[in-house]
């Protein structure tokens, strides 16, 4: 099927599912649901003008996902870079505009690299997670952190809060998991009321899987198909043992909450490299101690001024070792120290009209032990320091709602050798927009437009000898316009309805490329890069009621062309960035009949190309892997169990998300949950 | 209502049978031909050139590519097509190519191995496991294999490489001598093997030796101080070698204080049998190739300060040892390339042939120069083009 014909088809299958629901939608508009929101400070919160993507609840257990990075495949727009197994590097790219553009937020607070600038999802567990949120440009809710101003796109992490019910005070959940991989993952969940304002929470998990998996690699000739090779292997050195543990205390005060996590996260494992030729094993090893202390309050002072404080100290550590005695014999530590702190304020000007102003603080440092055969000490020891303030603005006239923040940042940085950069001054603007277009049918015109920088990473200017000070910031400018269609019919079989189609445009200008200059060993940081990106994303989601039987769907659909523009004179001018797929697309379905559920979700990611050039050379096929899973809650007494079969790659497809990386077949998943 | 349902299950359906018929057999990658507009003699000695590109470490694309004189065509990529049984292709970061009777011998780096194949027709004799192997050349019946690893002992300080002897006939390694530290290029005078050594794990304590090893006993008689960081060796018509030396790219930071690339001559010292540097060129050179009475080059010279590098296309004649031109591209397409990485003249015509690496993780190009330095044409190659070797009739 040609890629046009593919298109059509898809355009006209959303264009049937939309009609078909619209027209099936006859009843009056119901009353708005009652999101169940935190506990708010006053009475008037603050909520985003632009929905989120959001995954949380029944939607987020009907996925068979492991980590945190397994879900955020279902979201629009996003591409997930997996190297495979449990243990393999999982980053994320939204929208095309780069790992390092992507702010990724953990109770509130963000989460920092200033090492490589990535976070590595594939860490984050599912089994304390309520609620994951992506926003594209920025959540769009003033009262807030100047950093939730700063990134072109964020994911936010919701890990759970305590909840009782009626008269318990203590809440138990444990969870053990047997899967494929030889994984074992037992995990305990204790939560606390220690009295009504103050409740305490702890979870801990363990991780230990071989991550040995069969990776099957079959070739045939063009035109015969006679196969030319078909081969099996084991995939090494996958292997990973991780300990994950957080304690937590949610406080609510007369007018305020606060809360207080601890997160500790430590992990010793195999990096699975690249399948080649003549070698199918590895010798790199990397142990991780990632920690980090955070508190957070919120407090309205009058009734026109709110205003919250998130505190945070975190410290990661890597040790990265490489025993492959064919290679250069690696050995390398780094440590991270990160202290933030941030303020915000609120200010209720009329009933129309909010005003805030937040200003946050952050220091970073990088320490690492590359002393060379003269124990002459090459690392750069950077220290760098950041302030962000931001101005922000809420206009709500009834159907109308804006948003305009202005974002500054200035960071300076210090070196023990060579040169430190410049300081960096930089203003960015965002404006989001919102219009209810039927004043009886929740169906929102959305637009927002916003520009946003990142600056280059440690690695990117210090790693080892090459210094590369001098890299200017990289700038994302985005341009969005959508359509959001909500309704929640009481007297139909249709339950929820919930669509939206977005069209956007976004550059990404003065891009950093990390190349060697000359040959070997010399790398080289700058500037150079220009891609230009234009999308549409499609998603519709529904929940039918039919007797006992509840069905729940979601659809979702991408298409991105992002291309290098880079330089005239280069052969991949024009082309499609590498990893970036024109065609994307997931389904998620379950079914619910009394105590059974059975969850089906479907990932597709069309053809792409590994590098540069379009060239039948780098072509990579596309991938679409079914999972299934299979869930029975039942009680013994006073204790709920919910047991859970998960068959993922149901098809048994061989396939790679990076080329070399092989991805597993077929997999199985145990779970057994008990609560008490 | 029935109705819905049935269109979301028709769908749901529809959409999972258009996504599912996407995906097809992978198949073996073909080789592509271009059209080369070149005139040949038809007497020529030479049927054709091959050109091993390197491909990015861990990307697995070290490629093969062809130069058909006869028909006029160039050939990308010509391995798979031929082995298709073989199992992840030719391998990753293919270092070196030559031929020695009619065989074609690979040096596949990060592979560990070198790859022999028929050299007529590409189909492949034998794969030889060699770790970190980095080139290869040939003596009577024995190939010569450097590489930086010369046992399985882990040695954290980087230990000594070794050279590798291979017997011809039956493609087994039958010896094994230890040089300096990371050996690069070799040369063959005499009864010697001459070993370039580089030392390049042992920042900034580079080796700055070329090993001499007698072929007779197969054993390291003696170690020549040449430069820091050695890379090239040849050998020229005259019984001279030419080496060339790395540097250390301008590290102020090291004990010797920044030594730039740079290229030495060797010779008989006087009444011995003895080789001695008799002469320092003072030009950096990162690759050279020998035609006649001419040592053609290029070098980057790589500037910390400024992270710019400056490219130089350089002709030195080997018997005055004065450099003749600082441009052998008289042109002006020198501005065309933006990485220089291999460079190779052919025996008969003179041509001066030059890949370009580009950012190195893109296709490359190869230009043919004439002996005047115009370009002739210019193809685009694999990933990394870089060692080139011709093939006779």
């Amino acid at each position: 099927m040609t890629t046009s014909k593919k298109v059509i088809a898809l355009i006209i299958i959303f264009t049937v599912a939309f009609s078909s629901l619209l027209t099936a939608q006859n009843e009056k508009d119901s009353i708005e649901s009652t999101s169940l929101t935190e506990v708010v400070a006053t009475a008037k919160e603050q909520k985003e003008i632009i929905a989120a993507q959001k995954l949380s609840g029944q939607e987020l257990e009907t996925l068979n996902s492991f980590s945190v990075a397994d879900a955020i495949r279902y979201f629009s727009g996003v591409q997930l870079k997996d190297y495979g197994g449990i243990g393999g590097l999982k980053t994320i790219n939204i929208r095309s505009m780069g790992t390092n553009q992507v702010g990724v937020f953990y109770n509130g607070i963000q989460l920092g690299n200033a090492q490589n600038g990535q976070v590595d999802l594939g860490k984050f567990s599912m089994d304390n997670i309520e609620e994951i949120s992506l926003y594209n440009g920025q959540r769009s809710k003033i009262f807030q952190s100047a950093r939730d101003f700063g990134s072109a796109s964020s994911i936010y992490i919701q890990p759970r809060k305590p909840h009782f019910i009626a008269n318990k005070n203590t809440n138990i959940k444990s969870n053990i998991k047997f899967g494929s991989f030889d994984l074992i993952n037992p995990s305990l969940l204790m939560e606390y009321k220690i009295n009504n304002n103050i409740s305490l929470s702890f979870n801990g998990e363990w991780i230990n899987a071989s991550g040995k998996y069969k990776v099957h690699y079959r070739r045939v000739l063009p035109k015969s198909k006679i196969i030319a090779y078909d081969t099996v292997a084991i995939r090494q050195n996958g292997d990973i043992n991780a300990v994950r543990l957080e304690a937590a205390l949610y406080g609510t005060l007369k007018k305020g909450a606060w809360n207080i996590n601890l997160y500790n996260y430590s992990s010793d494992r195999g990096v699975p490299g690249a399948v080649i030729n003549n070698k199918w094993k590895r010798g790199e090893r990397m142990q991780d101690i990632n920690s980090f202390i955070q508190g957070n309050i919120k407090l309205a002072i009058n009734d026109r001024w709110n205003t919250l404080l998130n505190i945070k100290y975190a410290s990661d550590y890597t040790h990265f070792e490489n025993f492959d005695y064919t290679l250069y014999p690696t050995n390398n530590k780094f440590r991270q120290k990160e202290f933030y702190i941030a303020m915000a304020n609120l200010f209720y000007l009329t009933d129309f009209l909010d005003v805030s102003l937040s200003y946050d603080f952050q220091y970073n440092k990088l320490d690492a032990d590359f002393q060379r055969m003269d124990n002459y000490d090459i690392f750069a020891y950077p220290r760098r320091t950041s302030h962000w303030l931001s101005l922000a603005t809420a206009l709500n006239l009834n159907r109308l709602k804006i948003q305009a923040s202005l974002l500054g940042t200035l960071i300076h940085e210090t070196v023990k050798k060579y040169n430190a950069p410049d300081d960096k001054h930089v203003l960015t603007p965002a404006v989001f927009a919102s219009y209810r277009l039927l004043p009886n049918e929740d169906l929102r015109l959305n637009a927002f437009a916003k520009k946003i920088f990142r600056v280059a990473t440690f690695n990117e200017m210090y790693y080892v000898e090459m210094i590369s000070s001098n890299v200017k910031p990289e700038y994302a400018t985005q341009y969005d316009l959508g359509l959001k269609y909500t309704k929640h019919p009481k007297y139909s079989i249709i339950k929820n309805i919930d669509a939206q189609i977005d069209v956007y445009y976004n550059l990404v200008e003065d891009k950093i490329i990390c190349t060697p200059k000359s040959p070997l060993f010399k790398w080289t940081t700058y500037n150079l890069g220009l891609v230009k990106i234009k999308g549409l994303d499609v998603s519709v989601g529904n929940m039918f009621k039919m007797g006992n039987v509840f069905l729940q769907t979601k659809l979702q659909y991408t298409y991105q062309e992002a291309r290098n523009y880079t330089d005239p004179g280069d052969t991949f001018y024009g082309h499609q960035i590498p990893y970036i797929p024109w065609h994307s697309g997931t389904i998620i379905s379950s079914i619910l009949y009394k105590d059974w559920t059975l969850n089906y979700s479907f990932i597709y990611t069309g053809e792409r190309y590994s590098q540069s050039d379009n060239i039948v050379y780098n072509h990579v096929q596309p991938w679409y892997t079914h999972d299934v899973s299979l869930v029975k809650t039942f009680q013994i007494r006073d204790m709920n169990f919910k047991a859970t079969l998960e068959v993922n790659n149901l098809f048994d497809q061989d396939y790679e998300v990076i080329f070399n990386y092989p991805m597993p077949k077929r997999n199985y998943r145990f779970s057994l949950v008990v609560e008490l | 209502m029935k109705k819905i349902q049935l269109n979301i299950t028709l769908i749901l359906s529809v959409i999972i049978s258009i996504l599912s018929s996407c995906r097809e057999d992978e198949h073996i990658v073909v080789s592509d031909v271009q059209i080369i507009r070149d005139k040949t003699d038809p007497n020529s000695k030479i049927a054709g050139m091959y050109l091993v590109n390197e491909g990015n470490m861990g990307s697995n694309k070290c490629t093969l590519d062809y130069l058909d004189y006869t028909e006029g065509i160039y050939m990308r990529n010509i391995y798979p097509e031929r082995n298709p049984t073989v199992v992840k292709e030719l391998g990753d970061v293919g270092n070196d190519v030559q031929i020695y009777g009619n065989k074609l011998y690979i040096v596949v780096n990060c592979s560990n191995k070198v790859e022999v194949l028929n050299a007529r027709t590409g189909v492949r004799i034998k794969q030889i496991e060699i770790p970190n192997c980095r080139y290869i050349c040939f003596r009577r019946e024995h190939a010569y294999v450097s590489s930086y690893v010369a046992g399985v002992l882990i040695d954290p300080n980087a230990p000594l490489g070794a050279v590798f002897k291979i017997d011809t006939t039956n493609l087994q390694v039958v010896d094994k001598v230890t040089v300096g530290y990371q050996p690069e290029e070799m040369a063959v005078l005499g009864d010697y093997l001459y070993v370039a050594n580089s030392g390049g794990y042992r920042v900034p304590y580079y080796d700055n030796t070329v090993s001499v090893v007698e072929f007779e006993g197969f054993r390291q008689e003696q170690q020549i101080v040449v430069g820091l960081n050695l890379h090239r060796i040849k050998t020229d018509k005259y019984g001279k070698l030419w080496v060339s030396s790395r540097g250390n790219y301008n590290d102020i930071y090291s004990p010797y204080g920044s030594v730039p690339s740079n290229l030495f001559v060797l010779d008989k010292r006087v009444g011995y049998n003895e080789m001695i540097v008799t002469d320092t060129i003072n030009i950096p050179c990162s690759n050279m190739a020998i035609h006649g009475d001419s040592l053609y080059l290029y070098s980057h010279d790589y500037d910390n300060i400024t992270q710019q590098s400056t490219l130089t296309y350089g002709i030195i004649n080997i018997k005055t040892k004065k450099v003749i031109s600082k441009n052998f591209i008289t042109d002006g397409t020198e501005k065309e390339i933006k990485m220089p990485y291999g460079i190779s003249i052919h025996p008969e015509t003179g041509d001066i042939y030059v890949t370009d690496a580009k950012n190195y993780v893109s296709t490359g190009t190869l230009s043919c120069y004439n002996k005047e330095g115009k370009r002739k044409w210019r193809v685009s190659t694999g990933d990394i083009p870089a060692h080139m070797v011709y093939l006779k009739k």
